[in-house]
């Protein structure tokens, strides 16, 4: 049986999202989508310039692909509305990733902004993704402002330092009944690997591959970790011994004390 | 909150002995640490980092790729206007020079918007001489609204504004703004700023804070690396930054290390800042800052820029001229001599060749 999931009403195999910025060239990006199997790419509306077609980063993302725009810049909801709406005019469709950054150090999503940003554009009928901090009570309220799946950090943007909210996405994982992303943070496959084995439903990776020497072969790399997580996830863990031999007299033999065999 | 109670904080501070006390094992330590300080900064600074310089650079270059990918913003600068009403006795267009003194007809400005956009650029950067009578307000914010037919990102380079006249330029479209201070020693500042608005240090010295508040997206403070001891200034510039970028998280704060370059004034530099010198600061800031952006002038070598590309600059022009309007028309009366003077096309063709992509638009401006 195939292994599918959901955002808004698509269907969607692929659980390896691509961003694109970093990229030493936009002719890199082709070669790097493809090896990754990815069907979801985001692209910052802001880099977009369909009056210079030679150097349009949209240009260069595969037809087969779901333009995923991001409002990459925006630092209130009011700005994230306003690049999707120029998302939307430029034909870039309806899905939108949204990123609502008011911290230049560390890049970390104002999740008020992103909840109300969410419910605007979701009620305009875009498929919202939106990238957020780990936190229980936002993700539910992302839920209720209509978002398809959400998005929740791993670590900073950028940073390639893993899972650093761990104990966070599993409780998003465990807690939240739309499809939770690791976006953020994912610095090697191996990372990536072990979001999908706790039961993410994807990753969405960008520098660790833009960035990488061979990008092409990192994003082969990512779609076969990504697998490996998923593929483990849905075999289900086995048993992990705590530290020392499990105890030789039970602790509850007693309650057999005097049984009649 | 002023920036000049921050600069309190290091008036004990004496440079030569801290630096005297520094050993290889400090500036080591300095490299290891993830999170740097502003003291680990002023050790990277030191006569002694000298010494460490490559290793400098391979942090630098490795931070930069992580933050900002390998990717350069292209930029160039338009001159609209050179009257001047102030006394800087190292400007070309200080006020007692004798030069053409023009200002562009909104005509013109349209003219040169329109040579500028045909190379692809989308961001563009507005320089006037420092002359609030014939460089108004209004005529600046005039000139925007023509820009912004053909560009998706406005800064400005003009003299300091009040924040009420920030907040209106920034209604206006615009959405950077660069100001360097020359110089953060006040007592040489006054020194080289003889008379005219410019002369009140302190204005100057908070005017990129009033245009943080004003809600600037850009904000880009220097020094001019010239008027004294390098390290002193890269090291307030650097301070000043860090300043700014904590207390307005929203803003991209950045730096340029711009140094000093012959001029119609034929003010000889007080201090040289060499190459090495150079490099240093660049590698030091990046390491301090990491997501911060350096820019990187015309007022460089080719060879230099060549090679800067790699060790932390974010943002690099191309096309430069610093004559008003000298895209459409020929070069005189310009405020200084630039060096590299490779057109936009030919700064993408050497980034490409050195695995950079040349990004021509990263915003769009929301107007």
């Amino acid at each position: 049986m195939e292994d599918l999931f959901t955002i808004g009403n698509t269907q969607l195999q692929s659980r390896l999202l691509i961003g694109t910025g970093k990229f030493s060239s936009n002719k890199d990006m082709p070669g790097a989508i493809e090896a990754a199997a990815a069907k979801i790419v985001t692209v910052a509306l802001r880099r977009a310039d369909s009056a210079y077609e030679a150097e349009n980063i949209l240009n260069y993302i595969p037809k087969t692909c779901i333009l995923m725009p991001n409002t990459s810049g925006a630092r209130t909801a009011e700005e994230a509305v306003r690049i999707a709406h120029m998302a939307r005019a430029m034909g870039c469709g309806d899905w939108i990733k949204i990123e609502v950054i008011s911290d230049n150090r560390y890049l970390l999503p104002d999740n008020q902004e992103t909840i109300k940003a969410t419910e605007i554009l979701a009620n305009e009928g875009f498929i919202v993704l939106p990238y957020m901090s780990p936190d229980l009570m936002s993700a539910k309220r992302l839920v209720d402002a209509g978002a398809a799946a959400v998005m929740p950090l791993g670590a900073p943007i950028g940073s390639n330092r893993g899972l650093q909210t761990i104990e966070l996405l599993r409780i998003l994982i465990d807690e939240i009944d739309l499809p939770i992303i690791v976006d953020a943070g994912i610095g090697r496959p191996s990372e990536a690997a072990a979001a999908m084995e706790m039961g993410a439903a994807g990753v969405l990776v960008n520098t660790a591959i833009a960035t990488a020497t061979d990008p092409a072969t990192m994003a082969h790399a990512f779609n076969l970790a990504v697998q490996a997580g998923r593929s483990a996830y849905l075999a289900g863990l086995g048993r992990v011994m705590p530290s020392g031999a499990a105890a030789s007299s039970p602790l509850t033999g007693f309650l057999r004390d005097g049984e009649v065999l | 909150m002023s920036f000049l109670q921050e600069m309190e904080k290091y008036k004990d501070l004496d440079l030569p002995e801290f630096f005297s006390k520094i050993k290889d094992q400090d500036v080591l330590s300095a490299l290891r640490k993830e999170k740097l300080n502003c003291y680990d900064y002023l050790t990277l600074l030191s006569p002694a980092a000298e010494s460490h310089l490559e290793a400098m650079a391979q942090r630098a270059r490795r931070m930069t790729i992580q933050n900002f990918g390998k990717v350069m913003q292209l930029f160039t600068p338009m001159y609209i206007a050179n009257y001047c009403d102030n006394l800087c006795v190292y400007c070309g267009f200080n006020h007692d020079n004798v030069l053409e003194r023009k200002q562009l007809t909104m005509a013109e400005v349209e003219a040169e918007a329109q040579k500028i956009s045909e190379t692809g650029l989308k961001h563009i950067l507005i320089l006037t001489g420092e002359s609030q009578k014939y460089s108004s307000i209004e005529y600046i914010l005039a000139a925007v609204q023509i820009l912004k037919k053909f560009f998706t990102s406005i800064s400005v380079e003009i003299y300091s504004l009040t924040e009420e006249e920030y907040v209106r330029a920034v209604q206006s479209g615009v959405d950077g703004m660069t100001m360097f201070q020359e110089v953060y020693d006040s007592s040489i500042y006054k020194e080289l700023h003889l008379a005219g608005p410019k002369s009140i240090y302190e204005f100057r010295l908070d005017a990129p804070e009033r245009a943080c508040r004003a809600g600037m997206r850009n904000v880009n403070i220097g020094a001019l690396l010239g008027l004294n001891d390098w390290r002193k200034e890269a090291f307030f510039t650097g301070v000043h930054a860090d300043y700014l970028q904590h207390a307005y998280k929203d803003v991209e704060v950045a730096v340029s290390t711009p140094r000093m370059r012959p001029c119609a004034a034929g003010f000889s530099p007080r201090v040289i800042v060499n190459d090495v010198n150079l490099v240093q600061y660049i590698t030091a800031y990046r390491i301090f800052m990491p997501r911060s952006g350096i820019t990187l002038s015309s007022r460089e070598s080719r060879m230099m820029r060549d090679h800067l590309v790699k060790l932390g600059v974010t943002k690099i022009s191309g096309g430069v001229t610093t004559a008003v309007g000298g895209h459409t028309k020929g070069e005189d009366s310009s405020q200084f001599d630039i060096s590299d003077t490779r057109s936009i096309e030919d700064m993408a063709q050497m980034l490409y060749s050195e695995g950079y992509q040349p990004v021509y638009k990263d915003w769009q401006g929301l107007y």
